[in-house]
Formats: structure tokens, sequence, C-alpha cells
């Protein structure tokens, strides 16, 4: 028979899970592993609440264990490390992201692209060595050191909680498809946790962005806090016929199902839209604008650890963090409701030290 | 929709064979060509490709044609004129032309040797010309053209091979080159195997490449592997060779112009791979955004090439003896032709043996 959450492992863990597909949370005891050699244990202060947390807590995507405790956007501080682990110190402020374990030898893992490994462990709601991993809304975590990042000392750990998985999924496919040249043109549809933030190191690449979105009252906020250039109803046709052929690149970061195509007609000739929007159904495509402008659509899939590092280490010095909601433990439920509604500027964060107490 | 193009009499008679009206059937045509400009190449047509856009603009299918529709934008032939401020070619240079004959020559698309992507690009058959007038194509006895849009055919080339490389060969060489589907080693997948399926396999076995082409019909297997050097054969419709073949791919170039699913290549392509697009598919596909996502993956498409790349295209092949597999027809039949390219029932591409055939109508 299966030990309970609580006794498989040796220490002592306590959390907030869903049970079952409404996604309600509620206090949950569980336990962790004993921290070993190439292990950190980690103190959870804060912990960003990411709408792949809302998917997997109403397994939208089909594959979700209850009971589940989501997080992987872990702002915390180190109390034990293993004897094996010299980046790391007791009392050092780390983070921890999407996933807390890959098989270290593939093609992917050798060239720091973990999170391109097909054997990797995410942070939560996956099986690990006849257990299941349990994530961030929860008092401690114990991780091999390869996927704890050092956090910046001048940014504050709530805003910056965030960076763990909204920061790296916009920065990666910035770097990597090469959508940082200065001066050139980016459009970002879509202004939640993702999109926010990709404004914010859209302008510290020194390029100009525009946003994309449905909603005309966002446009005052876009421009003169979050510093975008200028602002695109989509709902809007003349004005998306004006900016046709305007944009470098296109980060589209929207998860519910919308048409690729005003998108990719926004772009210039090789022009490039990179979607991270993780939205469940298929999307209507056209290839034609692909083929007469030599456009093209890539995916991307957060980043790697060596990569999510140099991700804090930019923000550290352009002074980028999220723009942030801390609420408490208990209130977890009502800030899923309003995630769904898209009601937050622009990410919840929990204050995981100050308001989870064990019943 | 089709119009009717400015009709000019040029003073240069020319005959071909045209298409009066969407049908798309092509019968004896006499119009004419104009002067050889100072910067023009006057060629004598003697062998012109037969490629499934010449069909497509025969019947209108994209709406853009003007009638009477003289197709063909595979040409070969030598030089009989060249204007005084021509500084490439002379008379009895073997030449060609293919899918571009003029652009605005001053867009940044253009100053990058991108002409096949400036907004105002004109095609060789079909299109409207800058003057007003309509390109006739290459199913004729003769082209004029600016010396920037006349490729060079390298000597080792035979005339009949050349035409289809200038379409087909640089539609699949500008992918692989740009896409960086070129280097050694990597594995690369070709959908469709027709005309530019199967330059695609020649160039990239050229590159070094390990080739696998997806096919939905069996038969294609023995060829595609005895004859073009393909690896390995898929075929598409079989779930279990797919699953078999998951995430093996660095790239995949699909030829394919009807309507397919996206989801079996993409899976077929390893993380970081790419999926370009190159038949013109006019209805809309599904994309499951996720899969790309989960394995960075990129989807693209691209289309013919640029001069500049059309001339190392032809070049390279020169080199390295990469040819196209013909059926060589004459001009009576290009009906025919038409119809059995609907149904794919080439072994790869017709070329009309224009400088043999085509005769004047009295």
């Amino acid at each position: 028979m299966a030990k309970s959450p609580e006794t498989e492992l040796p220490l002592k863990a306590f959390g907030w899970a869903a049970r079952d597909t409404s996604g309600t949370l509620s206090p949950f005891h569980f336990s962790r592993r004993e921290n070993g050699d190439d292990d950190v244990s980690v103190k959870i202060l804060y912990c960003g609440v990411c709408h792949s947390d809302l998917h997997t807590l109403k397994n939208d995507w089909g594959f979700t264990t209850y009971p589940v405790v989501p997080g992987h956007e872990i702002v915390g501080v180190v109390t034990k490390v293993g004897i094996n682990v010299k980046k790391f110190r007791v009392g050092d402020n780390v983070g921890v992201g999407v996933i807390v374990e890959s098989c270290q030898t593939c093609e992917n893992c050798n060239q720091d692209l973990e999170q391109y490994c097909p054997k990797l462990v995410f942070t939560y709601n996956s099986p690990y060595k006849g257990t299941r991993t349990h994530g961030g809304y929860s008092d401690f975590v114990v991780v091999h050191q390869r996927y704890v990042v050092q956090f910046p000392d001048n940014l504050p750990l709530d805003a910056g909680a965030p960076l763990l998985r909204a920061g790296i999924t916009v920065y990666s496919p910035m770097k990597y498809y090469g959508m940082t040249e200065p001066g050139k043109h980016l459009g970002v549809a879509g202004l939640g946790g993702l999109g926010h933030v990709a404004i914010k190191f859209g302008k510290a690449f020194g390029l100009k962005v525009t946003v994309i979105s449905t909603s005309p009252n966002k446009e005052t906020e876009a421009i003169d806090k979050l510093g975008a250039d200028s602002f695109l109803v989509s709902k809007d046709p003349e004005k998306m016929k004006a900016a046709m052929g305007t944009m470098d690149y296109i980060i589209d970061t929207i998860s519910a199902a919308h048409s690729l195509m005003p998108l990719l007609g926004l772009l210039k000739l090789n022009g490039k839209l990179v979607t991270v929007g993780l939205p469940s159904k298929p999307l209507e495509l056209s290839v034609f604008p692909l083929v007469a402008g030599r456009k093209l659509i890539g995916g991307s899939n957060f980043g790697g650890l060596k990569e999510t590092q140099e991700m804090l280490d930019f923000c550290g010095k352009h002074n980028i963090t999220a723009d942030i909601e801390l609420i408490r433990m208990d209130e977890i439920n009502t800030a899923m409701e309003r995630l769904h509604k898209a009601d937050v500027k622009y990410r919840f964060v929990i204050d995981v030290a100050n308001s989870l107490s064990s019943l | 929709m089709a119009t009717e193009g400015k009709v000019v009499e040029h003073p240069k008679k020319a005959f071909g064979w045209a298409a009066r009206d969407p049908s798309g059937v092509l019968s004896p045509f006499n119009f004419s060509r104009r002067e050889t400009g100072e910067k023009d190449v006057a060629f004598k047509v003697l062998y012109c490709g037969i490629c499934h856009s010449d069909l497509h603009m025969a019947m209108n299918e994209w709406g853009t044609s003007f009638y009477p529709l003289v197709p063909g934008h595979e040409l070969a032939g030598i030089v009989t004129e060249v204007g005084s401020k021509v500084e490439k070619f002379k008379v009895g240079d073997k030449v060609g032309v293919g899918y571009l004959i003029d652009s605005c020559r001053s867009c940044q698309d253009c100053n990058d040797n991108l002409e096949n992507y400036c907004p105002k690009f004109v095609v060789t058959c079909g299109a409207k010309y800058r003057d007003g007038t309509v390109t006739y194509g290459g199913y004729s006895d003769s082209m004029v053209a600016d010396e920037h849009f006349v490729i060079r055919i390298p000597d080792n080339i035979p005339l009949e091979f050349a035409g289809p490389l200038l379409c087909a060969g640089v539609t699949v060489y500008s992918p692989l080159r740009f896409f960086g589907l070129d280097k050694p080693g990597l594995h690369i997948g070709v959908v469709g195997l027709g005309g530019l399926g199967h330059m695609a396999v020649k160039f990239a076995k050229a590159f070094g490449a390990n080739v696998t082409v997806i096919s939905t019909s069996p038969n294609k297997e023995k060829e595609a592997i005895e004859h073009l050097g393909a690896d390995s054969f898929l075929i598409s419709s079989d779930p279990k060779q797919i699953q078999g073949a998951i995430g093996t791919l660095d790239g995949i170039i699909d030829t394919v112009s009807a309507v397919h699913p996206l989801l079996p290549m993409i899976g077929l392509l390893k993380s970081h791979g790419k999926l370009i697009m190159l038949g013109v598919i006019v209805q809309p596909l599904q994309l499951p955004e996720y899969t790309l996502i989960q394995g960075r993956k990129i989807l693209a498409g691209s289309q013919v090439g640029g001069l500049k790349e059309t001339q190392e295209m032809i070049n390279f092949a020169a080199e390295h003896n990469v040819k196209p597999d013909m059926e060589v027809v004459p001009i009576d039949y290009v009906n025919t032709a038409m119809q059995r390219l609907v149904k794919g029932d080439v072994k790869y591409r017709f070329v009309i043996d224009i400088g043999n055939t085509l005769k004047p109508s009295s």
C-alpha cells in the first residue's frame, strides 16, 4: 500500500494543496527528503502565483495528480547545504523555478538546456523517485544545487519571485531568437504576468515596445507605468491595418485561443513571432504569410538554469522586478478566482513566511 | 480576380502558348516583346520547366492573373542581344530566368538581395510589369529581361536541366541555407516527393545531410532511396512509422501544397528543430502551439530566392552535380502535361523542349 504524503519521506513539511479538479487549495501536511550531499534546503519566503499553477490545480492539461502543492516562483533563504555544495551558503537568498531535476547527461542538459531534457522533473506535480514533487506554496523545499539560483542582493525578494518563471519565460526566447537588437520594434501581445515583464525586458534591451491588447483601458498603465512606447488595440481593424509590417518581433503571451493571423500581419519581412502562452487548443494559421514574408513562429519553454541565473543577474543590473500584489496564504483561493478573470496587476505573490502557519 | 492586361504592340514579334481564361487550357499565341533596352538581355528560349505554380496562375487560382497568360518561369536559353550598358553577359552566353522578372530595386529587401520579398516584385509570367504591360513567360520563343534578373548557367549544366533549378532548385536551396539546415550530419526530412521535394533531397544530400523522405505514397520508396539517394523513407499516414521517428529530425522541408496536419511533422522534429513550409496552401491549418513551446521548435516559410542566391545555387549545383530529374516534352503536349501534373504523375519535372518544338503557327 502506498505511503501517505505525510510519511513517505523523512522531513515533515506543510503547505496548501488542491485535492481535486475544483482546484480549491487548503492546508496539507506532507514530507520532503533529507538534505543530501548535493542539496540545498530553502526556507520559502515568497512564492509567485503563475497561471500554470491554476491550470494544474484544475487539471486543465489533463496530467494533474492530486493532491498537488503548486508554486514554481520560489524565493527564500538557504538553511542547509550538502557537503558538495560550494555555490551557496546558509543565509544566502536564492530562487527555485520550474524544474528541480533533469537527467544531466543528455545533449540538452549538456548544453544548459535542462528545460528541454526529456526526463526533466517539474517543481510540482511530477513523479519523483516513487513520490511526487510539491511546489512553493509550502514552508521549505530541498533541491539539488544545480537547480537553485542566486538571488540578486539589490532586488526585493517579493517582487523578484515572479522572475523565476514569468521572467525567464520571456527572457529566454528574446535571447534565443535574437530579439534584442537596440532600436528594433517589439510587439508584446497580452498584458498579464508574462506580458508586463516582456515590456520591461524589451525596454532594457533598447527596443521600441508596442503592447497589443484587446483592452483599451490598459493603455495608460502600459505607457505611463510600464514604459511601453505605444499601445495597439487588436480589436480595432483600422489601427491594426496601419500597423501592418511594422514589427521586427512579437512575443505572444496570450494563453486563450486566438488567431495568429493578425499578429503575423504586424511583422516585417523575416519577422519572428514567439509563442509562450501555452494555449490549450490548436490555433488557426495560414502558411501564406510565412512563405511570402519568410516569417517564423517559434516556441519557447521557460529556460535552463544557467540562463535563469543570467536573467536574474540582468534584472539585478537593470533593476527589473515584477509588479505584484502581495497576498496571504489564506487568500490564495480568492486570488485564483481573480487570476482566472485576469484581475491582477500583474502577478500575485504569496507572503509564505509570514502567513503560512502550520495548523 | 483575373483581368485583361494592357495589350501593347512591342517592336519584336514573339510566339508562345497562352491560356485565355481560367480553364487554363493553353494554345498558340502571337504576341510581342519590348526592344532590348540598354540594360536588357534578350535570349532565345530553348527550354522551359513546367512548375505547379504555372498551373495555379493559368487557372487564376490565386486571383492575380492577367490574360492572355503565357506561363513559364524556369527558362533557359542562349543570349541573342545585349543592351549597351549590360556588363555581365554577351551574345552566345547560356542564361536563364526564374520566378522574378522585376522588383523595385530600391527598398531594403532589394538592397539586401532579397528581391523575392520586395513588396513590388513582378512574376515572370501573368503579372503586371512596370510599364503596365503583362509579363509573358517562358512557354515562348524569346525573352527580354533586365540583366539583374538574368542568371548565368554554368557550362557543365546542360540547358535542359537548368530551368527547374531556377525555381524549384532555389526554392529549396534558400531555406536550407537561411535556416542553417545545410550543415553536414544534420538529419533533414523532406515532405512530398514532387518537383520541389526531389530537389530538396538532392540539395540536402549535397550538403551532407542524412535525408528522410516523408510521403503518403509507399510506391515512391524504392525510387527515393535507390535513385534520389534518400537515406530512409517514412509513410506519413502510418502512425507506427511516425511514432518510431519522433524527435529525430533537425529540420523538415515541407513541399506539400495541399492541406495536411502539422502535428505529426512538428513531432518528428528534435528540440530546436525547424519546419519550413514551401507549399502555397491557401486554406488555414491548425497549429498546436504547445508542441512548438515544449521543444523550442520553429515553424517558418520561404519563397523562391533572391537573384544573388539563385546564381549561388546554380553554381553550387554545377559543382556538386545536382540536377533535376525531368521528362522533356514537346510544346503541344503541354495541356496533357498539366493534367498529369495535377495528379502528380511526373518524375519529377516536365521541361518543354521549346527550341525544337515551338514553331509559330502559320
